[in-house]
């Protein structure tokens, strides 16, 4: 297979040291926000001033990299033009493309920058070819990132019935929810990623210790709690251990991380065109690391002989929520 | 002010589920949601059969508006879902490809509240695309609403979910099945043991959530019956369809609408209890003062 088949390899910044660990270590295209509500990571101490994204631009666009802004919260009644004006900085700073979720962006985008490449974000729950193609249909979208629920058959039955360039998670910390369509973080603390662009946002978290044990709180609600031989992890809502019926367990997830390095042949045959590192929130370290394993591994996955090496999967570990990885929906068993 | 019934967000056995209809056709509710929201393996009722039961209630004077699946996956969901929607009436859509489902076949589509509409402008969108009512996201408060109806410049309906279990999240994983230990593709229709969902508590015993299938609910029922007085701009509220006393749950809030005394024992239906701190611009597990006004 001809080099130019590979999916681009699509990787996480936070900060622009992370833009250019990602762009040094292979990737094709980096992803990154404004410092404020308009993107799903809107943590203190993250992300690009209008300066930043400039500097990171040009150094990606030097060497022959993209950069796709995200601003893939939803436009918040009474604020919509704080979000409009980072379209327009998004255009105006040079970026490959936007990332967009709400219609309403996207159809300010498609009128005032027709220009600019238009992609759908996870946040946008386009779980189907028909919203895919209704967003094609209206914005001329180049490009839909899917949300981490659909099977491989799935993922190739949406391929097959658009015309849209269709990107997949291919590492990261495992969103167990339609993306988009989950509000558990507001319902706990008032604040979501639909609206504040967080999720069981660290303003709310409380570690509790007590004696050798460690409770990790949410806006007061107990979401685990740790014996003394056990690493305690951030309490994410969906991960925590609750009481159903008589069994104390994992109801929604355990705390894991997507890893499709196994399966990455099977979404080249596919035709996806993109495979996405999640990890905004991560280091540099991080995402040099990742950046680097899912370019070795991206590089030899169109070979017949193709196997994850096992260097490859303790790269990954040393860096995975939990320590722990999964296929996630991809394998239908984890459904 | 007028009321709504939404679609049944529980799987519920055929003859529950039409003696629920036969009774709800006597409700004082102008419209009433049909169809399989939450889950494509529930399947007591067919899309036949759910097309025949839309026809029933229409004869008796119900505006039916069929409900599409919040998470649409495969093939055969979208071409159910065609079959809802070539029936010519109202589309409920609650996923961005039922919009396109509506857009081909002609028909207007209410603006689910899993749709996402936050402000003024996207909400003019779905009115240029054809939708004809909106219901806002469950997190909004009644600072958002106002807002939102201020910045817009059409003229849709607007419909609150009023009461229910709020269905918080969609995956696509059973957390039913997972439950039992046993995959998706294989779940027993365990649903069917749970007509209201699987409590969920901490680990200090606060009932915190429900699970209902690939849907994640609220434990605590959203109400906001004691914020009646002070809706503006709101056409209808929706009832989230519940196995036991909903028909007192409808009475209530056609009294409060009405100005009319009302009593209900809400600790007895809803004993992990009422909250309405959305609507407030709190957490949504926040009950508020208001709600003591009852």
């Amino acid at each position: 297979m001809p080099a130019t088949a590979l999916p681009e390899l699509v990787c996480p910044a936070g900060s622009l040291p992370a833009l250019k660990a990602a762009v040094d270590h292979g990737a094709d295209a980096v992803y990154l926000g404004f410092k404020n509500a308009t993107n799903a990571r809107n943590f203190a101490g993250l992300n690009f001033t209008d300066a930043q994204i400039k500097t990171g631009i040009d150094y990606a666009k030097q060497r022959g990299k993209s950069v796709l802004i995200a601003i893939n919260t939803y436009a918040q009644a009474g604020r919509v033009a704080e979000w409009h004006r980072a379209i327009d900085a998004a255009a105006d700073a040079g970026a490959d493309a936007v990332i967009l979720a709400d219609l309403g962006l996207l159809d300010y985008a498609t009128r005032v920058h027709p220009t600019l490449h238009r992609h759908l974000s996870v946040q946008g729950s386009a779980t189907n070819f028909e919203a895919v193609n209704l967003a094609h249909d209206y914005f001329g979208i180049r490009r839909a990132v899917l949300p981490r629920v659909l099977t491989l058959p799935q993922v190739e039955y949406v391929i097959k019935n658009t015309p849209v360039e269709i990107e997949v998670f291919g590492f990261g910390s495992l969103c167990v929810m339609a993306e988009g369509r989950c509000i558990l973080s507001s319902y706990a603390t008032g604040e979501s990623p639909n609206t504040h662009g967080v999720c069981s946002p660290a303003s709310h978290v409380q570690w509790i210790p007590q004696g050798d044990t460690m409770s990790t709180r949410l806006n007061g609600i107990l979401i685990d709690h740790f014996a003394a031989d056990e690493p305690a992890g951030y309490p994410t809502l969906c991960k925590g251990r609750f009481e159903v019926n008589d069994a104390t367990y994992y109801a929604l997830e355990e705390p894991t991380s997507l890893n499709a390095l196994a399966v990455l042949p099977e979404l080249l045959r596919i035709g996806v065109r993109a495979i996405k590192v999640e990890g905004r929130q991560r280091s540099p370290a991080y995402t040099a690391e990742v950046t680097k394993t899912l370019r070795a591994a991206l590089d030899a996955a169109a070979d017949p002989r193709y196997s994850v090496k096992p260097a490859w999967q303790q790269a990954l570990n040393k860096v995975s929520e939990g320590h722990q990885q999964t296929l996630g929906a991809y394998s239908r068993p984890w459904r | 002010m007028q009321l709504t019934l939404g679609p049944i967000l529980y799987y519920w056995p055929r003859q529950q589920v039409l003696d629920f209809y036969a009774a709800a056709a006597d409700w004082p509710v102008a419209t009433i949601y049909l169809g399989e929201v939450v889950c494509a393996r529930r399947h007591e009722l067919k899309t036949a059969d759910w097309l025949a039961l839309g026809q029933e209630l229409a004869q008796q004077g119900k505006q039916v508006v069929f409900s599409s699946q919040a998470v649409l996956e495969s093939g055969s969901d979208l071409s159910s879902l065609r079959r809802l929607a070539a029936a010519g009436g109202w589309l409920e859509a609650n996923d961005l490809g039922a919009i396109r489902v509506a857009r081909q076949s002609e028909i207007p589509y209410v603006a689910g509240t899993h749709l996402n509409i936050y402000n003024g402008s996207t909400l003019d969108w779905h009115a240029q695309a054809g939708a004809v009512r909106w219901l806002p996201p469950l997190e909004a408060s009644q600072s958002m609403v106002a807002q939102i109806l201020a910045e817009r410049t059409n003229t849709l309906e607007t419909e609150l979910f009023a009461h229910g279990h709020l269905p918080l999240a969609f995956s696509a994983r059973c957390f039913t099945a997972r439950h039992y230990d046993l995959n998706k593709d294989a779940c027993e229709f365990k649903c069917l043991e749970h007509p209201i969902g699987l409590a969920l508590h901490t680990r200090e015993g606060q009932a915190f959530l429900r699970l209902n299938g690939i849907q994640t609910q609220s434990a605590a029922c959203h109400a906001l019956i004691a914020d009646i007085p002070q809706l503006q701009g709101i056409d209808y509220l929706r009832i989230s369809p519940q196995p036991g006393y909903t028909a007192e749950i409808i009475a209530a809030y056609s009294a409060q609408i009405n100005t009319q005394p009302h009593t209900i024992d809400w600790q007895q239906i809803h004993p992990e209890g009422i909250v309405n701190g959305y609507w407030h611009g709190q957490a949504g597990i926040r009950p508020t003062a208001q709600l003591e006004t009852i």
